[in-house]
């Protein structure tokens, strides 16, 4: 039986390089076009009607729409208007690399820590970016707490530098690690349903409900951690812009 | 784990960043605008339609308020024409009332006249029978024929003391 965590190898389809570094397309790179393509297929053509009152697919759409729109007016504000195409964005990415890695056989892109720190590391910057345009140098307030004693201030300001800085790299563990997990669970559990059910066919039906069961809590797994991943982002987006 | 193996890193991080911008950019070019529109247009039309919904009750309003007018004013009208009317009719009665009044007096007065004709010429009547009986009872009685000049007047004494 192929090892659990088999299931993460990256293998290229097209290897080339460019200046002596590799970027072959991958198996990764592929789901990535895949979901590129798949949800901007979705997002167009369910709402080509333009119905008044929506169908299946353009209701989900709409509801997918709203739901960040909201997420972004509720966490950001007002000022988070031209930033939401940008989270939209992130979290589509994030939502569809972690379902389209529920289908068998596919690949997870987000288990991958190197693709989530990808994403974070766009999110840190970014938002620091914005912050030092919004606030200028008042922005390193920041990294002292409004109404603390200064005498504090050696002590306080690198604890807050470390949560700061260490912002991207939770964002990225904690997706990567969720998917990870995950999929080696079900990989593990999928393996007794194998190994058992080859003795006799019915130990092998109690891993089997249990990997149902477990499929299930995956799929709601995926959608939480891709909305933890976004929310997350509004939330560091509302302290840059806002300042505490 | 593969996911430590730096081998496809700079693989992994191009295709993310390209797969990315394009997704951005497919998103809030084509996607979101289309989606955007369309919740835009739905809210416009249900804006429109409460609009629409309150312009005609407010219509709805307005004719009521008419109709109810009218309704006053011609109940006004035709009480002020009930009351007119009362009035003409009173006054008409009135008129023929005082017209039917005198011309009453007058046949009272006239009827007064004849009756009053009438006695005088049954009061003269009396006279001249009074006289004759005179004359004839006093021939009798004593013999004596009396002057009936003399006769005349004392009937005539008699009877305006009678009166």
């Amino acid at each position: 039986m192929a090892s659990p965590v088999e299931q993460f190898r990256i293998e290229p389809l097209v290897p080339f390089e460019i200046g002596g570094v590799n970027i072959s397309f991958t198996n990764s790179a592929l789901l990535m076009v895949v979901c590129v393509c798949l949800v901007t297929a979705f997002l167009t053509l369910s709402v080509r009607g333009r119905a008044l009152i929506p169908g299946r697919w353009q209701s989900m759409a709409e509801v997918m729409y709203e739901f960040t729109a909201n997420m972004v007016r509720d966490n950001v504000g007002s000022q988070g208007r031209k930033y939401f195409p940008f989270i939209f964005t992130l979290f589509m990415f994030t939502l569809f690399g972690d379902l389209l890695g529920m289908i068998p056989f596919s690949f997870t892109y987000t288990s991958h820590i190197i693709v989530t720190f990808g994403l974070a590391i766009v999110v840190f910057i970014g938002v620091t970016i914005i912050g030092f345009i919004q606030h200028g140098f008042g922005y390193l307030r920041m990294f002292f707490p409004h109404g603390a004693p200064l005498l504090t201030a050696p002590v306080l300001v690198p604890i807050e530098l470390i949560s700061y800085c260490s912002r991207p790299f939770s964002l990225a563990i904690r997706l990567f690690a969720n998917m990870t997990v995950g999929h080696i669970i079900l990989q593990v559990m999928a393996g007794f349903v194998i190994s058992l059910g080859a003795y006799y066919i019915l130990p092998g039906i109690f891993p089997m409900v249990f990997l149902g069961g477990l499929t299930v809590l995956e799929f709601g797994i995926a959608i939480l951690q891709a909305y933890v991943f976004t929310i997350l982002s509004c939330i560091y987006l509302h302290d840059a812009i806002h300042m505490h | 784990m593969p996911q430590f193996d730096p081998t496809f890193y700079p693989s992994q991080l191009f295709w993310l960043y390209a797969t990315f911008i394009l997704f951005y950019v497919l998103l809030s070019v084509f996607a979101m605008p289309k989606i955007g529109g369309v919740l835009e247009e739905r809210q416009r039309k249900i804006d429109d339609n409460l609009d629409k919904a309150s312009q005609l009750k407010a219509e709805a309003e307005a004719a009521i308020a008419v109709y109810e007018k009218a309704l006053a004013e011609s109940r006004a009208e035709a009480h002020q024409l009930l009351r007119s009317s009362t009035e003409a009719l009173a006054k008409q009665a009135e008129a023929r009332q005082k017209e039917l009044g005198e011309r009453l007096a007058e046949q009272i007065k006239t009827g007064e006249a004849r009756i009053v004709a009438a006695k005088d010429q049954a009061l003269a009547q009396v006279r001249d029978v009074a006289s004759e009986v005179a004359k004839l009872a006093t021939a009798k009685l004593t013999g004596l024929a009396l002057d009936d000049a003399k006769i005349g007047l004392a009937v005539t004494s008699a009877l305006q003391e009678r009166r």
